[in-house]
């Protein structure tokens, strides 16, 4: 069987594996699949409330998942796209409400890049300990999710806020909340956000499949000698690869502080979106557009699963252990893949 | 208040706080020596703390005040069965290590969290009735001094874990296991050529490492949070890794940095009442655990090297 076919199988695999193990939890736990299932759906699909919802939640799992992909594309692992979603929440959030009298066409792209300039400084720490002194990225990036936690949370009290838990709303002028998605899916949180996330994925796109340095960066994630002997600046390719995933990162943020919540807040713990970013990239193969399927997958999950509760009795906990699971079924893809071609040779026998 | 005062506040909430980090960076060591990344102490330290807090709430009347020590053998249990998880992916399935650790992550705290709704009705547990109470240690404690910093109204794991810290040392750099654990990290392909079974030693080495990280988590739960919710376990395991990282990957400089990071947390939250601290912003104490940690790999602050084949997947016959 083809190699092409083989990479689209597994996800498609995983995904089933992970439903059918969900199915087993239910069963063994005395819950009804049936109705987990069609309460999930309709959680999905049941209103068009839920179906902004998802499209909502959509949005950052994009960014997060682009985030994640790009970097591992240049042979980088991008743990922190929580931090650097983190300080860019709070650096788009600060930007909306330290202006008060600008004019939209401004103000919303200043928070926005604001927000790509935050996360891309979180990334470009690692990508700098990692050129210049081949420090794991995997270890730095988590250090800095903490760091940022902390920090932002320390920013908000002490320096945005006294002493409060909570900023203010942004300025209208800042914000992506849209009256019209608004009107048309009965007033769930969709706002103009996901143009920006799709907008990133062609931006991706292009980049790497289309561009010299997208060329440069690819193949200094397949082979770093063979980039350093052809005359490339593996060093400048690592940098710049982990800066444009922290800017992704960081847009993912804008997304949650300039159009989902309109404010950052004091933050016991992770978001999760970052972490679930890597579920995305890694499902969706690590591609720009396979990253779209992905986290219309997962976004839909996450956001059905809230009807489970309601409908079914079944805790919405359920949806991340299935997601835990396709994680671990995607990267134990050898075992699928070897799996896969002793049966299609029975097949030919 | 006086030297005296802020010491015997100050020394046994440190050991309480670097308790749980000391076991867990233990379990790290037995995993990461043997060349195995583990990313999900976390989540191993999540299910030791779920099972332990439902064990002992189950169970108090059973056992008495034995019951968090039976409970830490239930959480060791509970934290060796979900690394066993990892330990297939990473080795058998080749798996990547990291990616396989964060779905443990995620797998721990949505298993759990369904499991304590599906027992529970709610969010969270109850509060546990037995817990790691205060103590005096017997003897100790009437030292003069010493006695009343260290050994009076503190509590016995921090005690246990550095008594444990040292085994594992002895273990790990004077047995024949640990020669071996150690060489499957180092080198993989020499120690099986020298008859040592790569696969078993790796699968020995994430097994324990999910043991002790159930321990911590158990640990953790039962002396501070004493009950099970969504932010028991918030970064406790990944601070874990970092005082692995920080102490050079050695059992007993990880129990160092455990303790110091310990000192660290626990000077965060209490920092406030005592004086000459109370001026320190928090946050500074809150992120210097993983900005020295940064730095130690930096070399900086001493180089820290990994064991060389972590991370990689040990392939018979490759080169």
């Amino acid at each position: 069987m083809s190699n092409r076919i083989t990479n689209i199988l597994i996800p498609v695999i995983s995904v089933l594996l992970g439903i059918i193990v969900g199915t087993i939890i239910m069963l063994v736990s005395g819950y009804d699949p049936v109705a987990g299932y069609s309460a999930l759906w309709q959680g999905i699909f049941g209103e068009i409330y839920y179906v902004g919802e998802t499209i909502r939640q959509v949005t950052p799992y994009i960014l997060a998942g682009l985030a994640v992909a790009f970097a591992f594309r240049t042979g980088l692992f991008n743990i922190g796209v929580e931090g650097q979603l983190i300080v860019g929440w709070m650096a788009a959030v600060w930007v909306g409400i330290a202006f008060e009298d600008l004019p939209k066409i401004i103000h919303l792209p200043m928070a926005i890049i604001a927000a790509a300039l935050a996360g891309a400084i979180w990334g470009f720490i690692p990508g700098l300990l990692k050129a210049k002194y081949r420090v794991h990225e995997v270890i730095v990036t988590i250090m800095m999710n903490y760091i940022a936690l902390h920090v932002t949370n320390s920013i908000i009290r002490d320096v945005l806020t006294e002493r409060s838990d909570r900023t203010d709303y942004i300025a209208d002028s800042a914000s992506l909340t849209s009256p019209f998605f608004e009107s048309i899916t009965d007033y769930s949180r969709l706002h103009w956000g996901i143009f920006i996330a799709l907008a990133c994925v062609f931006i991706m796109w292009f980049l790497l499949e289309k561009t010299t340095r997208g060329y440069e960066l690819r193949s200094v994630g397949f082979n770093q000698h063979a980039s350093q002997y052809a005359g490339m600046n593996v060093n400048g390719n690592i940098i710049l690869s982990m800066v444009i995933s922290g800017a992704f990162a960081g847009l993912a943020g804008a997304m949650e502080g300039l159009g989902t919540f309109g404010y950052a807040s004091i933050k016991g713990g992770f978001t999760g979106v970052g972490f679930d970013g890597i579920a995305v990239a890694l499902l969706g193969g690590n591609v720009a557009i396979g990253v779209v399927f992905a986290a219309l997958l997962f976004g839909g999950l996450k956001v059905g699963a809230l009807n489970m509760p309601l409908e079914a009795g079944i805790p919405h906990e359920l949806v991340d252990i299935i997601i835990a699971l396709i994680i671990f079924f995607v990267a134990s893809g050898y075992m699928i893949r070897y799996l896969i071609q002793r049966f299609s040779k029975k097949g030919v026998k | 208040m006086g030297l005296m005062d802020i010491l015997v506040i100050l020394i046994p909430s440190t050991l309480l706080w670097a308790s749980p980090l000391i076991f867990t960076a233990l379990g790290g060591a037995f995993s990461e020596r043997s060349g195995i990344v583990n990313i999900g102490l976390e989540g191993l330290m999540v299910i030791g703390a779920f099972s332990s807090i439902v064990f002992n709430i189950t169970f108090a009347d059973t056992f008495g005040s034995a019951t968090p020590w039976v409970a830490l053998l239930v959480a060791m249990v509970m934290g060796g069965l979900l690394a066993v998880l990892h330990a297939v992916a990473s080795i058998t399935f080749r798996a990547d290590q990291v990616v396989s650790g964060v779905a443990i992550n995620l797998l721990a705290i949505g298993l759990t969290l369904f499991l304590v709704k599906r027992i529970y009705g709610k969010g969270q547990t109850d509060i546990i009735s037995e817990g790691f109470g205060k103590v005096d240690v017997p003897l100790l404690h009437k030292i003069p001094v010493i006695g009343d910093i260290f050994f009076s109204n503190t509590y016995w794991p921090p005690f246990v874990a550095i008594l444990v810290s040292v085994i594992v040392w002895y273990v790990m750099f004077k047995t024949p296991f640990g020669l071996r654990l150690r060489s499957v990290g180092e080198h993989p392909m020499a120690a099986d050529t020298m008859g040592i079974n790569v696969t078993r030693m790796r699968y020995i080495g994430v097994i324990i490492s999910g043991a002790f990280a159930g321990v911590g988590g158990g640990v953790y739960a039962q002396s501070i949070s004493s009950d099970f919710s969504h932010a028991t376990i918030s970064g406790q395991g990944f601070m874990a890794l970092a005082a692995l990282i920080f102490g050079k990957w050695h059992p007993l400089g990880a129990m160092g940095a455990a303790l110091f990071f310990g000192f660290a947390q626990s000077l965060s939250i209490i920092g406030s009442s005592i004086p000459l601290f109370e001026n320190i912003p928090s946050v500074y104490l809150l992120i210097a655990p993983y900005v020295l940690t940064i730095l130690a790999l930096t070399g900086f602050i001493g180089r820290a090297d990994a064991p060389k084949a972590l991370g990689t997947p040990y392939v018979k016959g490759s080169r």
